[in-house]
Protein backbone atom coordinates (compact mmCIF):
# COMPACT_ATOMS: atom_id res chain seq x y z
CA UNK A 1 0.00 0.00 0.00
CA UNK A 2 2.79 2.49 1.15
CA UNK A 3 5.20 1.20 -2.17
CA UNK A 4 2.43 2.04 -4.15
CA UNK A 5 1.10 5.60 -2.56
CA UNK A 6 4.99 6.20 -2.96
CA UNK A 7 5.32 5.24 -6.39
CA UNK A 8 2.19 7.56 -7.37
CA UNK A 9 3.77 10.04 -5.48
CA UNK A 10 7.15 10.11 -7.13
CA UNK A 11 5.42 9.82 -10.17
CA UNK A 12 3.29 12.62 -10.47
CA UNK A 13 6.05 14.57 -9.07
CA UNK A 14 9.26 13.67 -11.04
CA UNK A 15 8.98 10.84 -12.95
CA UNK A 16 5.48 12.01 -15.40
CA UNK A 17 5.33 15.47 -14.26
CA UNK A 18 1.85 17.22 -15.44
CA UNK A 19 3.52 19.45 -17.39
CA UNK A 20 6.68 18.61 -18.56
CA UNK A 21 6.12 14.80 -19.80
CA UNK A 22 2.03 14.83 -19.78
CA UNK A 23 0.86 18.63 -21.46
CA UNK A 24 -1.93 18.89 -19.17
CA UNK A 25 -2.20 22.82 -17.26
CA UNK A 26 0.31 24.48 -20.18
CA UNK A 27 -1.92 28.04 -20.41
CA UNK A 28 -1.34 28.79 -16.62
CA UNK A 29 2.09 26.97 -16.90
CA UNK A 30 2.75 30.03 -19.44
CA UNK A 31 0.32 32.68 -18.31
CA UNK A 32 1.15 32.97 -14.59
CA UNK A 33 4.80 32.42 -14.76
CA UNK A 34 6.18 35.90 -15.24
CA UNK A 35 6.94 36.20 -11.36
CA UNK A 36 7.99 33.96 -8.54
CA UNK A 37 4.88 35.45 -6.26
CA UNK A 38 1.84 34.77 -8.60
CA UNK A 39 3.50 31.28 -9.68
CA UNK A 40 3.89 30.44 -5.95
CA UNK A 41 0.14 31.39 -5.77
CA UNK A 42 -1.41 29.74 -8.64
CA UNK A 43 0.48 26.52 -7.79
CA UNK A 44 -0.82 26.73 -4.25
CA UNK A 45 -4.20 27.03 -5.44
CA UNK A 46 -3.42 24.05 -8.31
CA UNK A 47 -2.85 21.60 -5.29
CA UNK A 48 -5.66 22.62 -3.03
CA UNK A 49 -8.46 22.17 -6.07
CA UNK A 50 -6.57 19.44 -7.26
CA UNK A 51 -6.88 17.18 -4.41
CA UNK A 52 -10.68 18.20 -3.60
CA UNK A 53 -11.75 17.75 -6.96
CA UNK A 54 -9.95 14.19 -6.96
CA UNK A 55 -11.52 13.45 -3.88
CA UNK A 56 -14.96 14.83 -4.96
CA UNK A 57 -14.79 13.15 -8.09
CA UNK A 58 -14.11 9.81 -7.06
CA UNK A 59 -17.09 9.73 -4.65
CA UNK A 60 -18.95 11.30 -7.98
CA UNK A 61 -17.90 8.26 -9.98
CA UNK A 62 -18.23 5.43 -7.78
CA UNK A 63 -21.08 6.35 -5.96
CA UNK A 64 -23.62 7.96 -8.36
CA UNK A 65 -22.27 7.38 -12.01
CA UNK A 66 -21.01 3.42 -11.74
CA UNK A 67 -24.21 2.55 -9.94
CA UNK A 68 -26.81 4.25 -12.05
CA UNK A 69 -24.65 2.68 -15.52
CA UNK A 70 -24.29 6.42 -16.07
CA UNK A 71 -20.14 6.27 -17.06
CA UNK A 72 -20.87 7.86 -20.59
CA UNK A 73 -21.73 11.35 -18.50
CA UNK A 74 -18.28 11.34 -16.86
CA UNK A 75 -16.78 14.21 -18.50
CA UNK A 76 -20.06 16.47 -18.25
CA UNK A 77 -20.12 15.43 -14.73
CA UNK A 78 -16.62 16.20 -13.53
CA UNK A 79 -16.30 19.83 -15.38
CA UNK A 80 -19.91 20.03 -13.38
CA UNK A 81 -18.11 19.69 -10.08
CA UNK A 82 -14.80 21.23 -10.45
CA UNK A 83 -16.86 24.22 -12.06
CA UNK A 84 -19.24 24.06 -8.74
CA UNK A 85 -16.20 23.08 -6.43
CA UNK A 86 -14.43 26.29 -7.66
CA UNK A 87 -16.77 28.49 -6.87
CA UNK A 88 -17.69 27.04 -3.40
CA UNK A 89 -14.13 27.25 -2.59
CA UNK A 90 -13.67 31.12 -3.40
CA UNK A 91 -17.10 31.62 -1.35
CA UNK A 92 -15.83 29.86 1.24
CA UNK A 93 -12.11 30.98 1.35
CA UNK A 94 -13.91 35.01 0.88
CA UNK A 95 -15.63 34.74 4.30
CA UNK A 96 -13.90 32.31 6.62
CA UNK A 97 -10.25 32.53 5.39
CA UNK A 98 -9.95 36.00 4.31
CA UNK A 99 -6.00 36.28 4.03
CA UNK A 100 -5.56 32.81 1.91
CA UNK A 101 -8.86 34.10 -0.49
CA UNK A 102 -6.45 37.31 -1.12
CA UNK A 103 -3.53 35.30 -1.41
CA UNK A 104 -5.26 32.54 -4.31
CA UNK A 105 -7.96 35.13 -4.85
CA UNK A 106 -7.55 35.82 -8.40
CA UNK A 107 -6.47 32.44 -9.50
CA UNK A 108 -9.04 30.36 -8.17
CA UNK A 109 -11.69 31.01 -11.14
CA UNK A 110 -9.02 30.12 -13.80
CA UNK A 111 -8.66 27.34 -12.38
CA UNK A 112 -11.50 25.99 -13.70
CA UNK A 113 -10.48 25.57 -17.09
CA UNK A 114 -6.64 24.60 -16.17
CA UNK A 115 -6.60 21.36 -17.69
CA UNK A 116 -4.83 19.97 -14.98
CA UNK A 117 -7.61 19.50 -12.78
CA UNK A 118 -10.16 17.42 -15.33
CA UNK A 119 -6.86 15.94 -16.30
CA UNK A 120 -6.03 14.48 -12.88
CA UNK A 121 -9.88 13.39 -12.27
CA UNK A 122 -10.09 11.79 -15.43
CA UNK A 123 -6.59 9.78 -15.55
CA UNK A 124 -7.81 8.38 -11.74
CA UNK A 125 -10.46 6.71 -13.51
CA UNK A 126 -8.62 5.51 -16.49
CA UNK A 127 -6.23 4.11 -14.28
CA UNK A 128 -9.16 2.83 -11.78
CA UNK A 129 -7.64 4.34 -8.53
CA UNK A 130 -8.80 4.12 -5.01
CA UNK A 131 -9.82 6.83 -2.76
CA UNK A 132 -6.82 7.34 -1.04
CA UNK A 133 -4.46 7.28 -4.54
CA UNK A 134 -6.68 9.00 -6.37
CA UNK A 135 -6.70 11.90 -3.20
CA UNK A 136 -2.82 11.37 -3.16
CA UNK A 137 -2.61 11.32 -7.04
CA UNK A 138 -4.58 14.36 -6.91
CA UNK A 139 -2.24 16.01 -4.75
CA UNK A 140 0.90 15.01 -5.95
CA UNK A 141 0.22 16.32 -9.61
CA UNK A 142 -0.66 19.84 -7.89
CA UNK A 143 2.64 19.72 -6.06
CA UNK A 144 4.34 18.24 -9.43
CA UNK A 145 2.48 21.95 -11.00
CA UNK A 146 4.21 23.50 -8.11
CA UNK A 147 7.63 22.68 -8.88
CA UNK A 148 7.17 23.18 -12.44
CA UNK A 149 6.20 26.79 -12.97
CA UNK A 150 8.27 27.83 -9.98
CA UNK A 151 11.12 26.22 -11.80
CA UNK A 152 9.81 28.81 -15.17
CA UNK A 153 8.88 31.86 -13.03
CA UNK A 154 12.03 31.50 -11.59
CA UNK A 155 14.05 31.23 -14.80
CA UNK A 156 11.93 33.70 -16.68
CA UNK A 157 12.58 36.70 -14.48
CA UNK A 158 16.85 35.86 -14.95
CA UNK A 159 15.14 35.86 -18.63
CA UNK A 160 14.07 39.21 -18.45
CA UNK A 161 17.53 40.46 -18.69
CA UNK A 162 18.78 38.59 -21.53
CA UNK A 163 19.65 39.41 -24.92
CA UNK A 164 17.46 37.24 -26.79
CA UNK A 165 16.05 37.84 -30.40
CA UNK A 166 13.17 40.21 -30.71
CA UNK A 167 11.20 37.30 -32.08
CA UNK A 168 10.64 35.28 -29.26
CA UNK A 169 9.45 37.95 -26.90
CA UNK A 170 6.36 36.41 -25.00
CA UNK A 171 5.43 33.05 -24.95
CA UNK A 172 8.26 31.83 -27.41
CA UNK A 173 10.88 32.08 -25.16
CA UNK A 174 8.97 30.76 -22.38
CA UNK A 175 7.99 27.71 -23.96
CA UNK A 176 11.67 27.14 -25.00
CA UNK A 177 12.59 27.19 -21.77
CA UNK A 178 9.97 24.51 -20.67
CA UNK A 179 11.64 22.73 -23.55
CA UNK A 180 15.04 22.96 -22.04
CA UNK A 181 13.12 22.36 -18.33
CA UNK A 182 11.14 19.27 -19.54
CA UNK A 183 14.90 18.02 -21.21
CA UNK A 184 15.93 17.88 -17.85
CA UNK A 185 13.13 16.33 -16.10
CA UNK A 186 13.64 13.37 -18.86
CA UNK A 187 16.19 12.35 -16.75
CA UNK A 188 13.98 10.95 -14.23
CA UNK A 189 12.60 9.07 -16.78
CA UNK A 190 12.21 5.56 -17.04
CA UNK A 191 12.97 5.53 -13.14
CA UNK A 192 11.27 2.55 -11.46
CA UNK A 193 9.55 2.22 -7.53
CA UNK A 194 8.01 -0.64 -6.47
CA UNK B 1 -17.82 40.83 -41.69
CA UNK B 2 -17.27 38.76 -45.25
CA UNK B 3 -16.30 35.15 -45.10
CA UNK B 4 -12.98 35.88 -46.85
CA UNK B 5 -11.90 38.16 -43.75
CA UNK B 6 -12.94 35.68 -41.02
CA UNK B 7 -11.09 32.70 -43.03
CA UNK B 8 -7.79 34.93 -42.98
CA UNK B 9 -8.67 35.88 -39.13
CA UNK B 10 -8.79 31.67 -38.81
CA UNK B 11 -5.76 31.02 -40.00
CA UNK B 12 -3.63 33.77 -40.02
CA UNK B 13 -4.22 37.45 -38.05
CA UNK B 14 -6.26 36.05 -35.24
CA UNK B 15 -5.01 32.25 -35.59
CA UNK B 16 -6.17 30.17 -32.07
CA UNK B 17 -3.05 29.15 -30.84
CA UNK B 18 -0.09 31.36 -33.29
CA UNK B 19 -1.84 34.72 -32.12
CA UNK B 20 -4.47 34.24 -29.28
CA UNK B 21 -2.42 32.04 -28.05
CA UNK B 22 -4.90 29.57 -26.04
CA UNK B 23 -5.16 25.84 -26.28
CA UNK B 24 -1.17 24.68 -26.54
CA UNK B 25 -1.48 21.43 -24.35
CA UNK B 26 -2.86 19.18 -26.63
CA UNK B 27 -1.25 21.44 -29.49
CA UNK B 28 1.72 19.92 -28.20
CA UNK B 29 0.77 16.64 -26.84
CA UNK B 30 -0.63 15.03 -29.64
CA UNK B 31 1.87 16.69 -32.22
CA UNK B 32 3.49 13.19 -32.77
CA UNK B 33 1.49 11.73 -36.26
CA UNK B 34 -0.22 12.97 -38.62
CA UNK B 35 -2.44 10.62 -38.19
CA UNK B 36 -3.13 12.27 -34.31
CA UNK B 37 -2.38 15.72 -35.69
CA UNK B 38 -5.50 15.92 -37.92
CA UNK B 39 -8.04 13.85 -35.92
CA UNK B 40 -7.30 16.20 -33.21
CA UNK B 41 -8.00 19.11 -35.53
CA UNK B 42 -11.30 18.11 -36.76
CA UNK B 43 -12.37 17.08 -33.65
CA UNK B 44 -12.17 20.51 -32.34
CA UNK B 45 -13.51 21.88 -36.01
CA UNK B 46 -16.78 19.94 -35.18
CA UNK B 47 -16.78 20.51 -31.78
CA UNK B 48 -16.14 24.20 -32.28
CA UNK B 49 -18.76 24.32 -35.14
CA UNK B 50 -21.40 22.95 -32.90
CA UNK B 51 -20.65 24.71 -30.29
CA UNK B 52 -20.50 28.38 -31.81
CA UNK B 53 -24.01 27.43 -33.48
CA UNK B 54 -26.20 26.22 -30.21
CA UNK B 55 -23.87 29.29 -28.53
CA UNK B 56 -24.53 31.50 -30.67
CA UNK B 57 -28.73 30.57 -30.97
CA UNK B 58 -29.44 30.97 -27.33
CA UNK B 59 -27.27 34.08 -26.76
CA UNK B 60 -30.35 35.88 -26.35
CA UNK B 61 -31.81 33.91 -23.59
CA UNK B 62 -28.57 33.45 -21.53
CA UNK B 63 -28.39 35.53 -18.35
CA UNK B 64 -25.57 36.96 -17.88
CA UNK B 65 -24.38 35.89 -14.25
CA UNK B 66 -24.35 32.08 -15.36
CA UNK B 67 -23.41 32.15 -18.76
CA UNK B 68 -19.96 30.50 -17.90
CA UNK B 69 -21.50 27.61 -17.00
CA UNK B 70 -23.86 27.24 -19.10
CA UNK B 71 -20.92 27.60 -21.95
CA UNK B 72 -19.37 24.54 -20.34
CA UNK B 73 -22.01 22.41 -19.99
CA UNK B 74 -23.12 23.31 -24.01
CA UNK B 75 -19.47 22.26 -24.73
CA UNK B 76 -18.83 19.08 -22.43
CA UNK B 77 -22.44 17.57 -24.45
CA UNK B 78 -20.57 17.88 -27.75
CA UNK B 79 -17.42 16.37 -26.44
CA UNK B 80 -19.13 13.80 -24.96
CA UNK B 81 -21.42 13.10 -28.15
CA UNK B 82 -17.52 12.97 -30.45
CA UNK B 83 -15.62 10.90 -27.73
CA UNK B 84 -18.25 8.33 -27.90
CA UNK B 85 -18.68 8.72 -31.66
CA UNK B 86 -14.93 8.09 -32.10
CA UNK B 87 -15.04 5.33 -29.58
CA UNK B 88 -17.22 3.31 -31.86
CA UNK B 89 -15.75 3.99 -35.51
CA UNK B 90 -12.00 5.59 -34.98
CA UNK B 91 -11.46 3.35 -31.90
CA UNK B 92 -7.60 3.94 -33.26
CA UNK B 93 -7.72 7.79 -32.99
CA UNK B 94 -9.82 7.54 -29.79
CA UNK B 95 -6.91 5.35 -27.97
CA UNK B 96 -4.12 7.00 -29.37
CA UNK B 97 -5.41 10.75 -27.90
CA UNK B 98 -6.52 8.93 -25.11
CA UNK B 99 -7.27 11.78 -22.50
CA UNK B 100 -6.87 14.54 -24.78
CA UNK B 101 -10.34 14.34 -26.24
CA UNK B 102 -12.80 14.76 -23.07
CA UNK B 103 -10.50 17.68 -22.42
CA UNK B 104 -11.74 19.52 -25.30
CA UNK B 105 -14.30 20.17 -22.77
CA UNK B 106 -11.38 22.74 -21.23
CA UNK B 107 -9.77 24.02 -24.40
CA UNK B 108 -9.60 27.20 -24.24
CA UNK B 109 -10.34 27.62 -27.97
CA UNK B 110 -13.89 26.78 -27.53
CA UNK B 111 -14.81 28.89 -24.42
CA UNK B 112 -12.80 31.48 -25.42
CA UNK B 113 -15.14 31.71 -28.81
CA UNK B 114 -17.96 31.08 -27.32
CA UNK B 115 -16.89 34.38 -24.76
CA UNK B 116 -15.16 36.41 -27.56
CA UNK B 117 -17.70 36.14 -30.85
CA UNK B 118 -20.74 33.88 -30.18
CA UNK B 119 -22.30 35.89 -27.75
CA UNK B 120 -22.08 38.84 -29.87
CA UNK B 121 -22.80 37.75 -33.32
CA UNK B 122 -25.74 35.95 -35.28
CA UNK B 123 -25.94 31.87 -35.93
CA UNK B 124 -24.06 32.36 -39.32
CA UNK B 125 -21.14 34.56 -38.77
CA UNK B 126 -20.39 32.16 -35.79
CA UNK B 127 -21.09 28.84 -37.85
CA UNK B 128 -18.16 30.31 -40.47
CA UNK B 129 -16.39 31.61 -37.27
CA UNK B 130 -16.31 27.46 -36.04
CA UNK B 131 -15.40 26.80 -39.23
CA UNK B 132 -11.91 28.61 -39.81
CA UNK B 133 -10.92 29.16 -35.99
CA UNK B 134 -11.28 25.25 -36.37
CA UNK B 135 -9.19 25.30 -39.83
CA UNK B 136 -6.72 27.72 -38.34
CA UNK B 137 -6.16 25.34 -35.15
CA UNK B 138 -5.67 21.82 -37.46
CA UNK B 139 -3.65 23.67 -39.64
CA UNK B 140 -1.28 24.65 -36.90
CA UNK B 141 -0.98 20.61 -35.34
CA UNK B 142 -0.54 19.83 -39.27
CA UNK B 143 2.34 22.24 -39.23
CA UNK B 144 3.74 20.34 -36.26
CA UNK B 145 2.85 16.86 -36.91
CA UNK B 146 5.22 18.00 -40.44
CA UNK B 147 7.98 19.54 -38.71
CA UNK B 148 8.13 16.64 -35.69
CA UNK B 149 7.42 14.00 -37.78
CA UNK B 150 10.02 14.84 -40.45
CA UNK B 151 12.77 16.05 -38.26
CA UNK B 152 12.22 13.21 -35.72
CA UNK B 153 11.47 10.33 -37.79
CA UNK B 154 12.08 11.19 -41.22
CA UNK B 155 8.65 10.35 -42.03
CA UNK B 156 5.79 12.32 -43.49
CA UNK B 157 1.90 11.52 -42.84
CA UNK B 158 2.44 8.44 -39.80
CA UNK B 159 -1.21 6.95 -39.71
CA UNK B 160 -2.45 8.42 -42.31
CA UNK B 161 -0.53 7.50 -45.76
CA UNK B 162 1.17 3.92 -46.34
CA UNK B 163 -0.88 2.39 -43.66
CA UNK B 164 -0.02 -1.36 -42.69
CA UNK B 165 -3.07 -3.53 -44.29
CA UNK B 166 -5.02 -0.22 -45.10
CA UNK B 167 -5.76 -0.11 -41.38
CA UNK B 168 -5.52 3.63 -40.50
CA UNK B 169 -4.09 4.52 -37.90
CA UNK B 170 -1.24 1.82 -37.98
CA UNK B 171 2.25 2.63 -39.46
CA UNK B 172 4.60 5.34 -39.51
CA UNK B 173 3.75 6.75 -43.42
CA UNK B 174 6.25 7.42 -45.72
CA UNK B 175 9.73 7.33 -45.16
CA UNK B 176 11.55 10.43 -46.55
CA UNK B 177 14.84 9.54 -44.85
CA UNK B 178 15.76 6.19 -42.37
CA UNK B 179 14.32 6.87 -38.99
CA UNK B 180 17.89 6.60 -37.12
CA UNK B 181 19.23 9.79 -38.60
CA UNK B 182 15.99 11.67 -37.02
CA UNK B 183 16.73 13.89 -34.34
CA UNK B 184 14.60 11.73 -32.04
CA UNK B 185 14.20 14.13 -29.42
CA UNK B 186 11.65 16.26 -31.41
CA UNK B 187 9.76 13.23 -30.95
CA UNK B 188 9.26 13.55 -27.10
CA UNK B 189 7.75 16.08 -25.10
CA UNK B 190 10.45 18.19 -25.41
CA UNK B 191 10.53 18.75 -28.93
CA UNK B 192 7.14 20.15 -28.56
CA UNK B 193 7.77 22.45 -26.43
CA UNK B 194 10.58 23.73 -28.55
CA UNK B 195 8.81 22.98 -31.64
CA UNK B 196 6.02 25.27 -30.43
CA UNK B 197 8.06 28.12 -29.36
CA UNK B 198 10.06 28.23 -32.72
CA UNK B 199 7.19 28.46 -34.76
CA UNK B 200 5.84 31.06 -32.39
CA UNK B 201 9.00 33.06 -32.72
CA UNK B 202 8.25 32.68 -36.76
CA UNK B 203 4.69 33.91 -36.60
CA UNK B 204 5.45 37.37 -34.32
CA UNK B 205 8.59 38.06 -37.23
CA UNK B 206 6.16 37.40 -40.17
CA UNK B 207 3.49 39.47 -38.65
CA UNK B 208 5.91 42.01 -37.56
CA UNK B 209 7.28 42.34 -40.60
CA UNK B 210 4.28 42.48 -42.52
CA UNK B 211 2.92 45.30 -40.40
CA UNK B 212 6.24 46.82 -40.89
CA UNK B 213 5.85 46.76 -44.29
CA UNK B 214 2.06 48.20 -44.36
CA UNK B 215 3.20 50.97 -42.81
CA UNK B 216 5.99 51.94 -44.66
CA UNK B 217 3.63 51.75 -47.79
CA UNK B 218 1.02 54.46 -45.64
CA UNK B 219 3.77 57.08 -45.51
CA UNK B 220 4.72 56.70 -48.53
CA UNK B 221 1.30 57.40 -49.97
CA UNK B 222 1.23 59.89 -47.75
CA UNK B 223 4.67 61.69 -48.80
CA UNK B 224 3.67 60.90 -52.41
CA UNK B 225 0.25 63.03 -51.91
Amino acid sequence: MLTSLLSISLGAILINNFIFSQFLGICPFLGCSNKMDTAAGMGLAVIFVMGLASALCWMINEWILMPLDLGFMQTVAYILVIASLVQFIEMFLKKSVPSLYSALGIYLPLITTNCAVLGVVLLNTQNSYNFIESVVYGITGGIGFLVAICLLASVREKIEFADYPKAFEGFAIALVTGGLLSLAFMGFSGMKIF
Amino acid sequence: MTAKQQFKEGLITNNPVLVQQIGMCATMAITTSMFNGIGMGLSVLIILTCCNVVISAIRKIIPNEIRLAIFVVVIAGFVTIVDLVLQAYIPALSESLGVFIPLIVVNCIIIGRAEAFCQKNPVGLAFRDGIFQGLGYTAVLFIMCLIREFLGKGSFGGGLLNTIDGVIGTGNGVQIFPSEFGASILTLPVGGFITLGCILAAMNYALRKSEEKKEARERAEKEGK
